[in-house]
């Protein structure tokens, strides 16, 4: 991994190695914050830049960070990146972070921000490793934007607060399917997503390409779900 | 690679200042923008129960504020009595400040809002329209089933009928509880009566559907899957109807008023 260029460390996480399709990460938030595309957007955003700018510090700091406490220097860096994020969030974008409430905080407990931070940050370049954080990030977006995508549309019928489908109570013909806003709706959904991407197009990923790492699983366990 | 102990240390230590410096700067730094998203968003939120702006309308801080000054007048009043406390200054009033600081409030009678503390003072509102009135707010607040709910009950100019409901701060469960939120639930709350004809406070949110207001206007539906939440509101909004909370106000105001 040493090696990646820095294309493949942009485009790799977003198509190749989806954090969320292909490494199971971050799965919590993105059964949290996905009943709208609003809320998913400015939660995509938040976690690409904090992603970004942890991998960014970290990597600065690789070389003197004494591995028996790495693991906490990460988080540190990762909660102050977060509580800022939360603090920006407060003062420009009031009412999305009124919504997003307490999922903001929870970035800091996404899996794909500490992993990548341990993973591949700790071994590479500054740039290369923003790279790669703001690569991840957009591949973690991109799911969390089609889930949201399918949840809104179907769950109340409207897109980014536009009314698509007219729904039965403002006087229209669809009637909403409530399923979709609640949590287990992102499950099916993101189930399905992983399921065809590995049927059809990736069939040759299998578990033991998990290569990332122990920790990663590690990371992966002791996850908030 | 192995380092000292000391190193260790002072790298904590220097990574620990780094990031409490600059997560303070933040916080310091946008400590205004913030404060006034919230007044805003208070504003709105008093705009909206009164009626004078859409659910969920998006408007132009400068619209809101400007909306804000002219049609709402802010007044202080003392709880207990039900009288006018000109001497303080309703601009600067804090209530939740107010109701914290044993100077200016004292202890609850027990209830079941699990309201702890009253304030000696609160601030209500009165919603004018070219000088007539058009509603009278009173804040409101009460334990649900996570946390303390916060928000304004809108009262037409009789003092019974309700013209609104609306919660600006609270911790109940997305999707349960939280459907306090839910327009739609707060839409079914306008013309519903807050007390019946003997002036005791009625409404309640039941367990299920009610009736239209016409029909059923002491009742409001219950929240599905949130039973301890829509016993909350009805809780809180019976205490601060009642004698401890703004009984004695809206009492007076009927009497002066002469409905």
């Amino acid at each position: 991994m040493a090696e990646a260029t820095t294309r493949d460390a942009f485009v790799d996480p977003i198509i190749n190695n989806n954090p969320i399709a292909l490494q199971i990460l971050g799965i919590c938030s993105a059964l949290a914050v996905t009943t709208k595309m609003s809320t998913a957007l400015v939660m995509a955003v938040a976690v690409t830049v904090v992603t970004a700018f942890s991998n960014l510090a970290v990597s600065l700091l690789r070389r003197w960070i004494p591995s028996s406490i790495r693991i906490i220097v990460q988080l540190t860096v990762i909660a102050s990146l977060v509580i800022v994020t939360d603090q920006i969030l407060q003062a420009y974008v009031y009412a999305t972070a009124k919504e997003l409430s307490v999922f903001v905080g929870l970035i800091i407990t996404n899996c794909i921000v500490m992993g990548r931070a341990d993973a591949f940050a700790m071994q590479n370049k500054p740039w290369i490793s923003f790279v790669d954080g703001l690569g991840n990030g957009i591949g973690y977006s991109l799911i969390l934007i089609v889930v949201a995508f399918f949840r809104e549309l179907i769950g109340s019928g409207s897109l980014l607060g536009f009314t698509i489908l007219k729904p039965v109570s403002q006087g229209g013909w669809y009637v909403p399917n409530g399923l979709m806003l609640l949590a287990p709706a992102a499950f099916f959904l993101i189930g399905s997503f992983i399921w065809i991407l590995r049927t059809y197009w990736k069939p040759e990923h299998v578990e033991e390409e998990f290569h990332v790492g122990a920790l990663l699983e590690l990371g992966n366990e002791g996850h908030l779900r | 690679m192995q380092h000292s102990n000391g190193y260790i240390v002072g790298f904590a230590a220097a990574v620990c200042a780094v990031c409490a410096v600059f997560v303070a700067g933040a916080a310091v730094g946008l400590k205004d923008r913030q404060e006034t998203n919230r007044l805003l968003d208070r504003q709105q939120k008093v705009l909206t129960v009164a009626g004078l702006i859409e659910e969920g309308a998006s408007l132009a801080p400068a619209e809101i504020t400007s909306l804000y000054e002219s049609s709402i007048e802010q007044k202080i009043i003392d709880l207990e009595t039900g009288e006018l406390d000109p001497a303080v200054d309703a601009r600067k009033f804090d209530q939740r400040k107010a109701s914290k600081d044993p100077a200016t409030s004292r202890v609850a009678p027990e209830n079941l809002a699990k309201v702890m503390r009253l304030p000696n003072q609160a601030l209500v509102f009165d919603v004018k329209k070219d000088g007539e009135l058009k509603a009278l707010i009173i804040p409101i607040e009460g334990y649900g089933l996570w946390g303390t709910l916060y928000g304004y009950l809108a009262l037409a100019p009789d003092a019974r009928t309700i013209v609104g409901i609306t919660f600006y701060s609270h911790k109940e469960t997305p999707g349960l509880g939280g459907e306090v939120d839910n327009p739609r639930w707060k839409a079914l709350w306008p013309g519903r009566m807050a007390f019946n004809e003997r002036g005791v406070p009625t409404i309640s949110v039941k367990k299920g559907p009610a009736g239209p207001p016409a029909e059923d206007p002491y009742q409001v539906d219950g929240l599905s899957g949130a039973t301890l939440t829509s016993r909350g509101v009805t809780n809180l909004l019976r205490f601060w109807l009642g004698e401890n909370g703004f009984g004695p106000y809206l009492e007076k105001y009927r009497a002066q008023a002469g409905v």
